[in-house]
């Protein structure tokens, strides 16, 4: 479900991230540490450095909390003072690594291609070496000291953070956006700046940040080695390094710099995760108020009606926060029968198609009144894959790209009917066959990424007619064909249903395709069915004002270029929108009174039709069409 | 008024041929639908022309003269398929639209507060041409609904003053209802600024509606271009009669009764 978050401002955001558990940790830490950084060496300076040669290798105690050093200096008073210029040289080492590794990975995306590849070569043999060794061979390179430190660890962490860089940024550049700045002659560096740096910026901050804590880390294990900072300076590392061979004799000032590094470490992988929250799309929701299941009497008859095999009463798809997608539709499909099911995105279309094949993705809840397919109870007895068939839009994501096409329709038979290997192989192909793939036996033994998109997609139905479905549920699955490809597919559908006798659920946007194959159209509209009518009047007859402004809405063949196309004026209400009234009335020419007060049932309408609306076209209450109009002018005024 | 013409294009990637020698001319003022299968080369034409594609040869002429950037900006302008995807979510629609209007739209010696007003009245102007409320400028594009986003795409692509329009299948992502409303607008548009446009469409249907000229493309080659109502009435290739007979009809339904 999109969410729809008004105040999605980074500053609101990161407010919101702040008040929770982590965001807290981290703020007090950042805080903390910054504190000791400043003040440290301003009030215990003088004491850190004060050499007392009657207080030499002392344990703890009440004057020196953490003993004291070979000179009898105050440890506790010296790792508060390290604090400052680790941080510094951490920070600059960092400073180093982020900017070099920015610089690195977007100048491909910005400079020439022949530059750019080079670029990218360097940085790939560079990862390719391990990190430690980078970093001690550029020690050696930069000599022992501090600056050189510096300078070897910021630059070991080039190389791995340009890598990421350039994998993010190769996936922006090749966003649409981006063409479109270029086309509009956006110039390189604003190119950057505008749209490349604000869309990788996430998952940059949070590995830059943890890289920090590892650039601590590192920086520690050199100063440790000697190779970083020099005395009289000294960092947690030098410390560290001072104090441990005393460790089984005094082990809290051996402890106490290694501590420091630990949770000074932690703080930069809090922190970057904070950052990361705020700015991702995936900050904290309020949370969602517990609802009770609630109990669903169900009045179902006994036993079904003659021919029915799908019976769906009061099917409702709740997701958290009470938003209803599909408020209480009810249908019945015959056996043997075509149904459409038309509506805009967001109508509930696909998911009342899911709810019937048990599929609801995660947070959506499904209640029913009655929930049937052919004498059983859907909601005990799930029927996809032996009796009910599920076709999606896209075919490749359906099916697995690693997998031959002939193993994954095996699998069908082998986890449903208890077939054997053999005859799921078997079986496979002749299916194959049966949706006139040609060659079957030598396309069974091929991958998914061989075929062609209509071919997948007849993989896909091939899968469907593994078992003997009595319903196929095809959600928009021409939509990402071509037309000529459409066509087969559509054709393939009606022969499929007429050798096996299932009945289908087309579910489409597109009522041209939904009219070629279908024998009833459903058409729904925020979460309700709103009309139930024959495909043969659609085009003249429907009785839903919706249904109408739907039709007159594509052009056709025969449309006349010189009229405007009809259009529905506003936008569908969200789930959990809609009011009393009909969901449709705001943007209804039709609309009266009533029709903002109370929400229509659908109600027969003539036989074999059914419509939901107070004043369906077509009936005497057209006639003061006029009146009507100016009534819902004053009514939405 | 402008013109497109474009003279022998070839698009390659690596040994594979997408586009091949095609010679196009979309007459001033006037609309030319580029019709054909997945993968005629339809959408890679249209991305050479603005040069989004690698054109091994060929020329793009925009009023005779070859279509080199002026002032940074192309004279024409690609509008994309899908309007999720060709929005910076970043930036705030009115951001997006600002971007594509001409520097110094009010001269360089003007105060920068000037300036900026002056850029927002004409981002405020552009977004009302599409029928977006300008108080939605200040907008990220997640606020925005498919149809709205791709009204700010149009928006944008104008805003640049194009002399030509390519509109990339720009409806096949949006729900019907919408559909009527984006093709309205872009028809009311053209004939009010009078640029050239390349409507690039699976559906022929739409193609009718809204072009004077329809192009066909079939693995990588032009195979029939002419007059609307002459092609889709007496169409002369095996592709475009192919085509027209796939057309899915709510006609059928009524024949079928």
């Amino acid at each position: 479900m999109p969410h729809h978050d008004h105040d999605s401002s980074l500053r609101h955001r990161l407010g919101r991230t702040l008040r929770t558990p982590i965001g807290i940790t981290a703020l007090t830490a950042c805080l903390l540490v910054a504190l000791v950084a400043v003040l440290g060496p301003v009030l215990l300076g003088d004491r850190a450095a004060r050499i007392d040669t009657d207080a030499i290798n002392q344990g703890s105690s009440a004057a020196h909390l953490l003993g004291t050093d070979q000179l009898g200096r105050d440890i506790a008073a010296r790792v508060v003072v390290a604090t400052r210029l680790t941080l510094r040289l951490t920070l600059l080492a960092a400073v180093i690594g982020v900017g070099g590794g920015l610089l690195l990975g977007v100048a491909p995306a910005v400079v020439g291609r022949r530059l750019g590849r080079l670029i990218t070569a360097t940085v790939g043999v560079l990862v390719a070496f391990p990190g430690l060794l980078f970093l001690l061979f550029l020690a050696t390179i930069f000599g022992v000291g501090s600056t050189g430190a510096v300078l070897a660890v910021g630059l070991a962490m080039v190389p791995p953070m340009a890598r990421l860089v350039q994998n993010l940024t190769a996936s922006v550049a090749g966003s649409d956006y981006v063409a479109a700045a270029r086309i509009l002659g956006v110039g390189r560096f604003k190119m950057v700046v505008r749209h490349l740096l604000p869309n990788i910026a996430e998952p940059s901050v949070l590995f830059a940040t943890q890289a920090t804590g590892g650039i601590l880390v590192a920086f520690s294990g050199l100063s440790f080695l000697g190779l970083g900072v020099q005395p009289p300076q000294y960092d947690w590392g030098r410390l560290l390094n001072e104090q441990l061979n005393r460790i089984f004799v005094n082990p809290a000032a051996a402890l106490a710099p290694g501590a420091a590094v630990v949770l000074t470490g932690l703080m930069f992988g809090l922190a970057g995760e904070v950052l990361a929250q705020a700015g991702g799309r995936r900050a904290p929701q309020a949370p969602e108020p517990a609802r009770g299941q609630q109990p669903n009497p169900s009045e179902e008859p006994a036993t079904d009606g003659d021919g029915v095999l799908v019976r769906a009463c009061d099917l409702r798809v709740t997701f958290p926060g009470g938003r209803q997608a599909v408020r209480g539709i009810s249908l019945d499909i015959a056996r043997g029968e075509a149904v459409g099911l038309v509506g805009e995105s967001g109508s509930g279309k696909s998911l009342s198609a899911l709810a019937l094949a048990d599929l609801v993705p995660h947070p959506g809840r499904v209640t029913a009144g009655t929930l049937r397919f052919d004498g059983h109870d859907l909601r005990d007895d799930p029927r996809l894959g032996t009796e009910l068939a599920m076709v999606f839009q896209d075919p490749m994501a359906s099916l697995n790209p690693a997998l031959r096409v002939g193993r994954q329709l095996a699998e069908v038979a082998e986890v449903h009917l208890g077939a054997s290997r053999a005859q799921g192989a078997a079986r496979a192909v002749d299916r194959l066959r049966a949706v006139r793939i040609p060659a079957p036996e030598r396309r069974a033994r091929q991958r998914p990424h061989e075929y062609s998109g209509g071919m997948r997609q007849r993989a896909v139905i091939a899968m469907g007619l593994m078992g003997e479905p009595k319903l196929i549920i095809a959600d928009e699955p021409t939509t990402a064909l071509d037309v000529a490809v459409q066509e087969q597919v559509l054709d393939l559908l009606a022969e499929v249903r007429e050798d096996s006798g299932a009945a289908l659920l087309l579910i489409s946007h597109d009522l041209a395709v939904v009219a070629q194959v279908c024998d009833r159209v459903l058409v729904m509209y925020a979460g309700r069915i709103v009309e139930d009518l024959p495909v043969t009047a659609l085009l003249g007859g429907a009785a839903h004002p919706y249904t109408r402004a739907l039709v007159g809405a594509v052009p056709t063949m025969t449309t006349d270029p010189g009229t405007e196309l009809a259009t529905i004026p506003g936008r569908p209400p969200e789930p959990g929108e809609t009011g009393g009234g009909c969901p449709f009335a705001p943007r209804c020419e039709r609309a009266r009174e009533r029709c903002h007060r109370t929400a229509p049932e659908l109600s027969d309408f003539g036989p074999d039709r059914q419509v939901a609306c107070w004043f369906p076209v077509g009936t005497a209450a057209a006639g003061g069409s006029v009146a009507a109009t100016s009534y819902a002018a004053e009514a939405t005024s | 008024m402008s013109s497109l013409e474009l003279r022998g294009i070839t698009v390659r990637y690596g040994r594979f041929t997408a586009v091949e020698n095609v010679d196009l001319l979309v007459p001033e003022g006037t609309v030319t639908g580029l019709v054909g299968g997945s993968g005629s080369g339809k959408s890679t034409l249209g991305k050479a022309v603005v040069g989004l594609a690698p054109t091994r040869s060929g020329r793009v002429l925009v009023d005779g003269a070859d279509a080199a950037p002026r002032r940074g900006h192309s004279p024409v302008q690609l509008v994309f398929q899908n309007p999720y995807a060709s929005l910076d979510p970043r930036m705030s629609v009115g951001a997006s639209v600002a971007e594509a209007l001409p520097d110094g739209v009010s001269g360089r010696r003007t105060p920068a507060r000037e300036r900026r007003a002056a850029r927002d009245a004409e981002v405020a102007r552009f977004l009302e041409l599409v029928g977006i409320d300008p108080a939605r400028a200040v907008l990220t594009p997640d606020a925005l609904s498919g149809g709205q986003r791709q009204r700010v795409a149009l928006a944008r692509a104008l805003a640049a003053r194009p002399a030509v329009l390519i509109a990339d299948e720009i409806t096949s992502a949006l729900d019907v209802s919408v559909q009527g409303a984006v093709l309205n607008l872009l028809r009311r548009l053209q004939r009010e600024l009078g640029f050239a446009m390349l409507f690039i469409s699976h559906n022929l249907a739409v193609v009718r509606y809204l072009c004077d000229q329809v192009a066909v493309m079939d693995g990588g080659h032009l195979v029939e271009c002419g007059p609307t109502d002459r092609v889709l009435e007496r169409p002369e290739h095996p592709t475009t009669r192919n085509l027209i007979s796939c057309v899915p009809t709510l006609a059928l339904a009524e024949e079928a009764s």
